[in-house]
C-alpha cells in the first residue's frame, strides 16, 4: 500500500494543532518560539507533500521549504534576541510580565 | 495489500512526531520541551527524506536541528530564573486553547481530507538531483529562483545585523 | 419738531454718562448734571406742547399726529415691522408735559432728600433712564416700541425700589414688582402678536390714534380675536396699573426712595396702563366694547378695595399707595366707560381720565414728596411717630392741605374738576356706577383727611431732636406742585384732548358737582370728628367693634397670602416640583445614563488592548478560523463531510 498524501496532511495538521495549542497555553515566551517553529515546520511537511504528489516535475513546493527553513531560522534568532533584551531589563520572559507598555 | 519497509517507517516516524510534538506543548520543563521539538524536528527531516527530497531533509537537519535547536537550548539556559516554576495554569485557558487547536484542526482535516486530490500515489521517487537543485537555486530563468534566493540572503543580513544589535550590551 | 429727538435723547446720554462714569464725580456734581439735562428735557417739551397746540388744527378740527420721525427696525412681514420713532399727538404731548414736570421736580427734590447717600450717583443715572424709557414709551409710534420701552419702564422701577440693595426687603419689593409686572406682560407680549397676526400691522398711525381712524376691512375672524387681544394688552396695562389682582407690587414698592415713588409709583409708571387703554382707545370703542366695559367694573372693584385698606394703614407711604391704586382705578373706571368716541355723547370719560391723569400726577407727587420730607424730619414712615407736626413744618403743612384738598375733590382745586368729569361720566353710563365712585370718592377724602390729621394734628410722638421743615431744595418742587394743582384745575382740557379730537369746553353738571361736593365736605369732616383730637374715642369704639375687618384691612385682605400660597403649594408644588424631579431624574438620568453607558462598555472592551500576546493571537486565530468557514461555505457550500 503506498503511503497517501493524505497521511502526511494528516500528521501535519495534528503538529499545526500542537502548536496551536501551545502559542495560546504557555507563558513562557521562549516555549511560545517553541510552539511556532512546530506550526512552521507544519506548513513546510505540507508543502513538501504537495510538491512530491501533486506536482512531481516543478520544484516550488521544495524551494518553498527550503526557503521557508531559512527565515524561519532567521526569525527565531531575532526573536530570541529580543528575549534576551527583555530578559536583561525585567529580569524574567513570562508573558504575565510583558504585557505593560512601556513607561 | 502489503505492508511494505517503507509503511511500518512511515507509520512509526509518524506517531513518533505526533506524540513528541504533543509532548512539546504539554510538558512543563521547558527544556524537555525543546528536546520533544529536537525530535520533532528530526523527524520532519525523516518525511523529507521520504518524500526523496534529501537536500531538504539535510538542511532540515543542520539549520533546525543543528542551528535553532541549540539556539532555544542556549537562550533558555541565558533566562532561566527560578520564576518560570510558578503559577498555575488555569483550566479555563488549557480548555479554551484546547478548543481552538481542536477547531483548527478540523476546520483544516475537512478542507485537506474531502478535497479530491488529482494524485494520491507518490511517483516512484527519483532522488533530486544535486545539480538540478544549484541551478534551480541560482539560475535566473523562469521557474528560477535566483532573486528568493538573494532576497533570503538580504534578509538573512538584516536578521544578522537586528541581532546583533537587540542583544548588545548597553 | 426734530428737536423733540433731544427730549428722548437727554436724558439716555446721562443715564450712560452717569452710570459710567458718575462714581468719579462728586455727587453733587453728578446730581446738577442730571437735574440740568432734566430742565432742559422739561423746557423741550413745554415748547413741544406749545407748538403743538398752537398749531392749525387739520380738516377735521382735531390736533393731527405727527409723526416726528419713523425708522423701521426689524421687519417681519412686509405691514408688519417693528419700528422706533416719535409720535406727537394730544395725549402724548400732554404726558410729555406730566413726566418732564413731575421728573424735573424730583431730581430738585433728591438733591436734599438724597444728600448723603450711597450711590448718590447711580440713583440719579437711574433717574434718568426711567425718565428716558417713560417719555419713549409715550411717544411710541408702534405698540412693539411701546412694549420695549414698557420693559425698560419696568427694568428702571426694578432698580430705583431696589436701590438699598442690602435691604433684604427692598431687594423683596424689588424682584416682587419686577415679577408681577412681567408676568402681567406676558399676556401684552401675548396680546400685541395675536393683534399683529389678525390687523397686519403694529403700527398706531394704522392702528389707533386719538384721532378718527380706519383701519380698513377687517376679516370675520379679526373681529372675534381683535377683543381677544384688546383684553390681553389690558392685562398687562392692569400689572403695570396695580389694578385687582395685580397691585400686590405697588404697596410693596414703597421701600424704594420716596422721590422715586412720587415719580414712579404715583405720576408716571402707573398710569402706563390707563395711557395704553387711551391709546387704543378708538378700536376698544369699534371691536371691543365689552372688554371696555369690563374694564370699568374692574376698576370700580380695585377703587373699592384700594380705598376701604388704605382706610385702616398706619405708614405713611402705604396709604398713599393705596390711595394711587384707587386713584388709577378711578381713571380706568373713567375710560372704561365711555362708549362713544363723540364726547358728547358717551365719549367724556377719556377726556375725564386724561385729565384726571395730569392733576393726579401733580398732586400725588406733591403728596409723596411732602411724605418724603416728613419722613426726612421724624426718621420714620409710621403715623405713630408723626403729630402735631403742622407746628414745624408750615410749608409742607401747607402743600399736603392743599393735595389733600385736591383729591378730596374740593373746588376750587384740580382735583374737583377732574374727579366731577369722571362721576359725569359714570353717570351716563349707569347710575349704580356713578353711586360707587362717589362712594369711593367719600371714602377717599376720609382717608386722606385721616391722614393729614394723623400726621399734622393730634398727639405729638417723642423725637430725639424736634423735627425742623425741609431744607429749600425739597419745599421748592412742593410749592410748585401745589401751585400746579391750584391752577391746574381751570386748564380748558376738553378743548386739548379728547377721543375725537374735537375740543369742546367743559362744563360742569352742577347737579353731580353739587352731590360730590357735599359727599367730599361730609367725609372730610367726619374724619374731623373722628382724627383731629389727640384722643380717638370713636375710633377706637369703631376698631373694636369692627376688629376683624380691621385686622383684615390692615393685612390688605390676605391676597398676598393667597399668591404666596398658590405659588408654593399649587404652582411650586404641583407643577414646579414633579417638572424638577422629571428634569432631574428623566433628562439628566437619560444623559447620565448615556455617560455610564460609554464607560460601561469602554471598560468592557478595554480588554481588547490587554497587552496580552496571546490573547492577539488567539483573536487572530479565531477570526482567520471564521474567514476560512465563510469562504469554504461559500464556494464549496454544501459538501459537508
Amino acid at each position: 500500500m503506498e503511503i497517501q498524501l493524505q497521511y502526511y496532511l494528516v500528521v501535519s495538521c495534528f503538529m499545526l494543532a500542537c502548536g496551536i495549542f501551545g502559542f495560546f497555553v504557555r507563558r513562557n515566551t521562549l516555549a511560545m518560539l517553541i510552539a511556532v517553529e512546530l506550526m512552521l515546520n507544519a506548513a513546510d511537511i505540507n508543502f513538501a507533500a504537495f510538491n512530491r504528489y501533486l506536482f512531481n516535475d516543478a520544484l516550488e513546493g521544495h524551494f518553498f521549504t527550503l526557503f521557508g527553513i531559512a527565515i524561519a531560522a532567521a526569525e527565531t534568532a531575532v526573536a530570541v534576541a529580543i528575549m534576551i533584551n527583555l530578559y536583561r531589563n525585567l529580569n524574567s520572559i513570562q508573558t504575565k510580565d510583558i504585557e505593560d507598555m512601556k513607561h | 495489500m502489503e505492508i511494505t519497509l517503507q509503511n511500518v517507517v512511515f507509520a512509526i516516524v509518524a506517531a513518533a512526531m505526533m506524540l513528541c510534538s504533543f509532548l512539546t506543548v504539554t510538558t512543563k520543563n521547558i527544556l524537555r520541551s525543546v528536546t520533544y521539538l529536537l525530535f520533532t524536528l528530526l523527524g520532519t527531516a525523516v518525511f523529507y527524506f521520504m518524500l526523496d527530497y534529501t537536500f531538504l531533509g539535510a538542511a532540515q537537519i543542520i539549520v533546525y536541528v543543528g542551528g535553532v535547536v541549540v539556539l532555544f537550548v542556549f537562550s533558555i539556559l541565558l533566562t532561566r530564573s527560578d520564576k518560570n516554576l510558578n503559577a498555575r495554569l488555569q483550566p479555563s485557558k488549557i480548555l479554551s486553547a484546547a478548543i481552538a487547536a481542536l477547531v483548527g484542526a478540523g476546520v483544516f482535516l475537512w478542507c485537506m481530507l474531502t478535497h479530491n486530490f488529482a494524485s494520491q500515489v507518490a511517483p516512484t521517487g527519483e532522488e533530486l538531483d544535486m545539480k538540478v537543485i544549484g541551478q534551480t537555486l541560482l539560475g535566473a530563468d523562469k521557474y528560477q529562483y535566483l532573486l528568493p534566493f538573494e532576497a533570503v540572503s538580504v534578509l538573512l543580513l538584516a536578521c544578522l545585523i537586528g541581532g546583533v544589535l537587540i542583544a548588545r550590551k548597553r | 419738531m426734530e428737536y423733540t429727538l433731544f427730549i428722548m435723547l437727554l436724558p439716555v446720554l446721562m443715564f450712560l454718562f452717569l452710570g459710567l462714569a458718575g462714581h468719579k464725580l462728586k455727587p453733587t456734581l453728578a446730581g446738577l448734571l442730571g437735574t440740568c439735562s432734566l430742565g432742559v428735557v422739561t423746557i423741550l417739551s413745554y415748547f413741544t406742547a406749545w407748538t403743538y397746540f398752537t398749531a392749525p388744527r387739520n380738516a377735521e378740527g382735531a390736533y393731527g399726529a405727527i409723526t416726528v420721525f419713523n425708522f423701521q427696525w426689524l421687519h417681519f412681514t412686509q405691514n408688519l415691522h417693528i419700528d422706533l420713532g416719535i409720535l406727537l399727538d394730544p395725549i402724548s404731548v400732554m404726558m410729555l408735559v406730566v413726566i418732564s414736570t413731575v421728573s424735573f421736580m424730583v431730581h430738585i427734590y433728591s438733591m436734599g432728600y438724597m444728600h448723603g447717600e450711597k450711590g448718590f450717583q447711580r440713583y440719579y443715572a437711574y433717574l434718568s433712564l426711567f425718565t428716558f424709557s417713560m417719555l419713549g414709551l409715550v411717544v411710541a409710534t408702534n405698540i412693539f416700541q411701546m412694549y420695549l420701552f414698557w420693559e425698560l419702564v419696568g427694568v428702571s422701577s426694578y432698580l430705583l425700589i431696589g436701590f438699598y440693595y442690602t435691604k433684604a426687603s427692598a431687594v423683596s419689593a424689588s424682584k416682587k414688582a419686577f415679577i408681577v409686572t412681567r408676568f402681567a406682560d406676558l399676556g401684552f407680549l401675548v396680546g400685541i402678536l395675536v393683534f399683529g397676526y389678525y390687523v397686519d400691522s403694529f403700527n398706531f398711525q394704522i392702528v389707533g390714534a386719538s384721532t378718527a381712524f380706519h383701519i380698513g376691512v377687517v376679516s370675520d375672524a379679526a373681529r372675534v380675536m381683535i377683543p381677544v387681544a384688546l383684553g390681553l394688552m389690558f392685562i398687562g396695562g392692569a400689572g403695570k396699573s396695580a389694578m385687582f389682582p395685580l397691585h400686590i407690587w405697588l404697596p410693596d414698592a414703597m421701600e424704594g426712595p420716596t422721590p422715586v415713588s412720587a415719580l414712579i409709583h404715583a405720576a408716571t409708571m402707573v398710569v402706563a396702563g390707563v395711557y395704553l387703554v387711551a391709546r387704543l382707545f378708538p378700536l376698544f370703542i369699534e371691536f371691543a366694547p365689552n372688554v371696555l366695559h369690563l374694564i370699568a367694573y374692574v376698576g370700580v372693584f380695585t377703587a373699592f378695595f384700594a380705598a376701604a385698606i388704605a382706610c385702616v394703614q398706619t405708614d405713611i407711604k402705604r396709604v398713599l399707595a393705596f390711595s394711587t391704586i384707587s386713584q388709577i382705578a378711578f381713571m380706568m373706571v373713567a375710560v372704561g366707560v365711555c362708549t362713544s368716541v363723540n364726547p358728547h355723547q358717551g365719549g367724556l370719560g377719556y377726556m375725564a381720565s386724561m385729565f384726571h391723569l395730569f392733576t393726579h400726577a401733580m398732586f400725588k407727587a406733591c403728596l409723596f414728596l411732602g411724605a418724603g420730607s416728613i419722613i426726612h424730619a421724624v426718621h420714620s414712615n409710621e403715623m405713630s411717630q408723626m403729630g402735631g407736626l403742622r407746628k414745624y413744618m408750615p410749608i409742607t403743612h401747607a402743600t399736603f392741605l392743599i393735595c389733600c384738598l385736591a383729591i378730596a375733590g374740593i373746588p376750587p382745586f384740580s382735583g374737583f374738576f377732574s374727579k366731577d368729569e369722571i362721576l359725569t361720566a359714570c353717570l351716563e353710563f349707569s347710575p349704580v356706577v356713578y353711586w360707587m365712585m362717589s362712594i369711593i370718592a367719600g371714602m377717599t377724602a376720609f382717608y386722606m383727611f385721616r391722614l393729614y390729621y394723623g400726621i399734622f394734628w393730634g398727639k405729638e410722638a417723642e423725637h430725639e431732636h424736634a423735627p425742623h421743615e425741609a431744607p429749600a431744595n425739597m419745599t421748592l418742587p412742593l410749592i410748585i406742585l401745589a401751585g400746579i394743582t391750584v391752577g391746574a384745575g381751570f386748564i380748558p382740557f376738553g378743548q386739548f384732548v379728547s377721543a375725537n379730537g374735537e375740543s369742546y369746553l367743559i362744563h360742569l353738571d352742577s347737579s353731580v358737582a353739587t352731590i360730590s361736593f357735599c359727599i367730599a365736605t361730609v367725609s372730610i369732616l367726619l374724619a374731623t370728628l373722628i382724627y383731629r383730637k389727640p384722643q380717638q374715642p370713636i375710633a377706637d369704639a369703631l376698631g373694636r367693634k369692627f376688629a376683624d375687618l380691621h385686622r383684615a384691612a390692615y393685612h390688605r385682605f390676605y391676597i398676598d397670602e393667597v399668591y404666596q400660597f398658590v405659588t408654593h403649594k399649587i404652582i411650586f408644588g404641583c407643577i414646579s416640583k414633579p417638572i424638577a424631579w422629571f428634569d432631574r431624574h428623566v433628562v439628566d438620568g437619560f444623559f447620565n445614563f448615556l455617560a455610564w453607558s460609554s464607560q460601561e462598555s469602554s471598560w468592557s472592551i478595554r480588554g481588547f488592548q490587554s497587552g496580552r500576546v496571546q490573547q492577539y493571537a488567539s483573536a487572530f486565530f479565531w477570526g482567520i478560523i471564521i474567514l476560512l468557514s465563510v469562504l469554504l461555505y461559500v464556494f464549496f457550500g454544501g459538501v459537508c463531510a
